[in-house]
């Protein structure tokens, strides 16, 4: 079988791997592993890097965990880093597992493992009185035994299930080029872990002779799929090991290199890394509320009031010794956002929603309008509710963004946006529109930012797609630019923080 | 750096399942991550950066390190506002005065006056200064430091780093002994990296199921098996939805000792719900998890894995 010589390859560099001095290796490795932290964007620097050379002679090596939290504690010191820290060490620790850890125990249990999983499939074989081995599980059995590991939540046993799962459907040959991702959903589809879940459920409420309360089932529901989740990651373990062995490890360091929570592009994120994503923003806006706080209150010098000089200098017979300054008036300004909710580019208005009803207490005045060929007025349903996250679904539920067909028309929800509430744009608001600018080759409009430009303080544009792909196709950016005060690539956290922070 | 740690002075802790051991002879659990990094923390002598969320037991790991060891606990509580005076350390001024009033008469010359005011007689400690100075085992535990402002943050660099304090009247005082120094902050604010470069950093997150379960067991005392592995799956439940501050472990406890008073021993859905503001201080929070709770009583069945399904995603399906 080709995944067998993936194997192969892999007992092959264990065995040259261990070879080489311990020593040597060790501080090799580390390096290596270093260097890719700092690809992958960690800020490790020399004293980390000295720190973690020392913190692991303080532990015992064969202990996989210990070695990792090690390396983490002198290493990351950002938690929302640690998902791409643990990537990297699993890519570059799975082979040497054995060099390191003689008892590493995915390595040492496997034979264990597949003899007990053949005496389970010989059970069933005789409690079927069909035919068949060990070897050859059909998939039913291999189903079945599934079922059983979850219901039993055996983890020795999900281990060995989820390698076997792998051999056998996700179909690996070396030298495929094709990613993790792509093995993994094979996998997955023939697993069909939802209806392994709707049995388990199933069998729960069965089991018992009252039917379950639904928080029983509730909770039940949550054990099995924490453990579903569990055995997820042992396929993606076993994925990874594979591809490993196949690949070498800098290539696979490379493939698998995750983005920090702040590079993530807003709109390739996947759900989960969307989960983080949110959960960064938080920090993120108190940060910018610190900062915008001790502006205000550092700044306490205005300009010089001539006035109160000529007063106090009295007291000097009239030479002004002491110079009065006027109390700094801190512009508060009023922000108009105006932002695209159409499907292209929903994920990004989202955040940016988010982002400025979290500071909108620095503000006298926020408000907010969506638009996709139609525009509305979102203000209200972000008034006096704490939940950002229940707003911001109203508004992609309940606003009346449509016009004619619900693809994205730039100009008609400018001009309606004009004709509604373009009186209410004054010289204290600075208006911020978000969007691609991808207008379905419908007119522009743009006399409707020049006439915005006039009357606002500033008018900002912030498009959440890379610069090289504007004004191609029917992203009319370009013909907008003329009439703002400036225009952002705004695709991640980091490039949406800077702005806000220049913004403030 | 680590020589000052490592000196002659003996390592406090054998391994680090023996930290683990030990912390658990004091009711606190740590996870392998946890006794790693205070193990570590000694055999490097570096300080340690505890990050989490609140109520996750980041002040009751220094405490019970401290009760560990058998060292007196030094405790700094960091506001906004805080300076060296208050931290480090500050001259007696009123001594001060009335030594030079004293000594006005004797005719000692001014040099000797200076030498002899500015002398450690007058010199008031502060925590800072107090756990390098003092001759026992101490822990010293800087909390909350991410709410001094970022200039204040520069004030504790020398001591984590050297553990020494310059006093410009003084010189500088060296360490007797390398305390262990654990900091903790709420990550309101990003730390500046000259102070997270000098530190081990811990996440410290809500514990999984099993040592949840474990904690309340061993934290309120009297509660059944039964009782305690109810409180964990549910609060573990609630984790799950999108809430403005989860409940904590500290909550959790508090939960598991209403329910006690209340002589529950089996949890239904009313009782979660009618005990829901133990473990959520935000009104928002409750309104959304009571909701969460009576969907599920008023539908029933397949409703409640759709209700769940909502709250969060299926995580088998993140990627596929």
């Amino acid at each position: 079988m080709p995944n067998d010589v993936a194997l192969d390859r892999a007992d092959r560099s264990d065995r040259r791997l261990a070879e080489i001095g311990a020593g040597v290796a060790l501080t090799e490795l580390l390096s290596g592993f270093i260097v890719e932290l700092r690809a992958a964007g960690l800020p490790v620097s020399l004293t980390e890097n000295l720190d973690a050379m020392a913190a692991v002679q303080h532990i015992p090596l064969e202990d996989r965990e210990a070695f990792k939290y090690a390396l983490a504690a002198t290493l990351v010191k950002n938690a929302a880093h640690w998902r791409v820290f643990e990537t990297v060490f699993e890519v570059y620790f799975s082979l040497r597992g054995r060099e390191f850890a003689l008892t590493d125990d995915q390595m040492a249990q496997l034979p264990d493992l597949d003899e007990l999983m053949g005496e389970l499939a010989e059970q069933r074989d005789g409690e079927r009185g069909a035919g068949g081995t060990g070897e050859q599980l059909t998939p039913e059995e291999l189903a079945e035994m599934l079922y059983k590991a979850l219901a039993q939540g055996n983890e020795a046993m999900l281990k060995a299930l989820a390698r076997q799962a792998v051999r056998r459907y996700a179909g690996m040959e070396p030298g495929r080029p094709v990613g993790g991702t792509y093995y993994l959903y094979r996998t997955l589809r023939n697993l069909d872990l939802d209806g392994v879940l709707d049995r388990l459920m199933q069998q729960a409420r069965d089991s018992v002779a009252q039917p379950l309360t639904s928080l029983e089932e509730r909770l039940e529901r949550d054990e099995y799929e924490a453990r579903i989740d569990q055995l997820r990651k042992e396929i993606e373990a076993e994925i990874r090991r594979r591809l490993v062995a196949d690949r070498g490890v800098e290539a696979m360091a490379r493939t698998l290199r995750k983005p920090l929570p702040e590079d993530v592009d807003f709109m390739h994120a996947s759900r989960e890394e969307m989960a983080s994503l949110r959960k960064a923003i938080y920090p993120l806006t108190r940060k910018l509320a610190v900062r915008l706080a001790r502006k205000r209150r550092h700044g306490r010098k205005g300009p010089l009031d001539f006035r109160s000089t000529m007063r106090h200098s009295l007291s000097t017979g009239g030479v002004p010794v002491e110079p009065q300054f006027r109390y700094p008036r801190p512009s508060k300004p009023e922000i108009f956002v105006v932002a695209d909710i159409s499907g292209s580019v929903a994920a990004f208005a989202r955040f940016t929603l988010h982002l400025v009803y979290a500071i909108s207490h620095q503000f006298s005045k926020v408000r907010s309008f969506v638009f996709i060929d139609g525009i509305d007025e979102v203000t209200r349903m972000f008034e006096g509710i704490e939940d950002i996250g229940e707003a911001v679904h109203r508004v992609n539920t309940e606003a009346d963004v449509i016009w004619v067909d619900g693809h994205s028309d730039y100009g008609h929800a400018f001009e309606a946006f004009w004709q509604r509430w373009g009186k209410e744009v004054g010289p204290k608001t600075t208006v911020l529109l978000l969007g691609d600018a991808r207008n379905n080759y419908h007119a522009s409009q743009s006399w409707v930012l020049k006439e915005m430009q006039h009357r606002a303080r500033h008018v900002y544009w912030l498009n959440p797609e890379p610069r090289s792909y504007w004004d191609t196709g029917d992203s009319i950016i370009g013909e907008y630019t003329t009439f703002c005060d400036g225009v952002f690539e705004c695709r991640n956290l980091r490039q949406l923080e800077g702005f806000v922070d220049n913004l403030v | 750096m680590s020589d000052t740690a490592s000196g002659d002075q003996a390592y406090r802790f054998e391994s680090v399942p023996g930290v683990r051991e030990s912390l658990r002879k004091v009711d606190y659990l740590a996870d392998e991550g946890i006794a790693g990094v205070v193990y570590l923390a000694d055999r490097l002598g570096k300080p340690v950066l505890i990050e989490g969320p609140a109520g996750t037991g980041k002040t009751q790991l220094a405490k019970s390190v401290a009760e560990m060891a058998g060292a007196r606990l030094i405790r700094l509580q960091c506001y906004e506002g805080l300076d060296e005076s208050k931290a480090l350390y500050e001259w007696n001024y009123k001594k001060q005065l009335l030594r030079i009033q004293a000594e006005r008469n004797d005719g000692t010359t001014w040099e000797e006056l200076e030498d002899d005011i500015f002398s450690e007689e007058f010199l008031l400690t502060r925590p800072l200064l107090e756990a390098i100075r003092a001759d026992e085992p101490v822990v010293l535990l800087i909390d909350e430091v991410d709410r001094v402002e970022v200039e204040t943050e520069a004030l504790l660099l020398e001591i984590l780093s050297d553990y020494q304090v310059s006093i410009p009247e003084l010189g500088t005082v060296q360490a007797t002994q390398v305390p262990l120094v654990f900091l903790t902050s709420n990550n309101t604010r990003e730390l500046s990296e000259a102070l997270k470069r000098r530190c081990l950093f811990l996440h410290v997150d809500y514990p999984d199921l099993e040592r949840e379960r474990e904690i309340v067991l061993a934290k309120v005392p009297g509660v059944t098996e039964s009782l305690a592995d109810q409180v964990a799956r549910i609060v573990r439940s609630i984790r799950q939805l999108e809430l403005k501050k989860p409940p904590s472990v500290s909550e959790s406890i508090d939960w598991a000792r209403t329910l006690l008073l209340l002589g529950v021993d089996q949890v239904d859905a009313a009782t979660a719900t009618g005990t829901a503001n133990i473990l959520l201080k935000y009104q928002s929070d409750i309104t959304k998890a009571v909701k969460e709770f009576e969907q599920d009583t008023s539908l029933g069945g397949d409703a409640a894995g759709a209700a769940a399904g909502a709250g969060a995603a299926k995580p088998w399906q993140r990627n596929a």
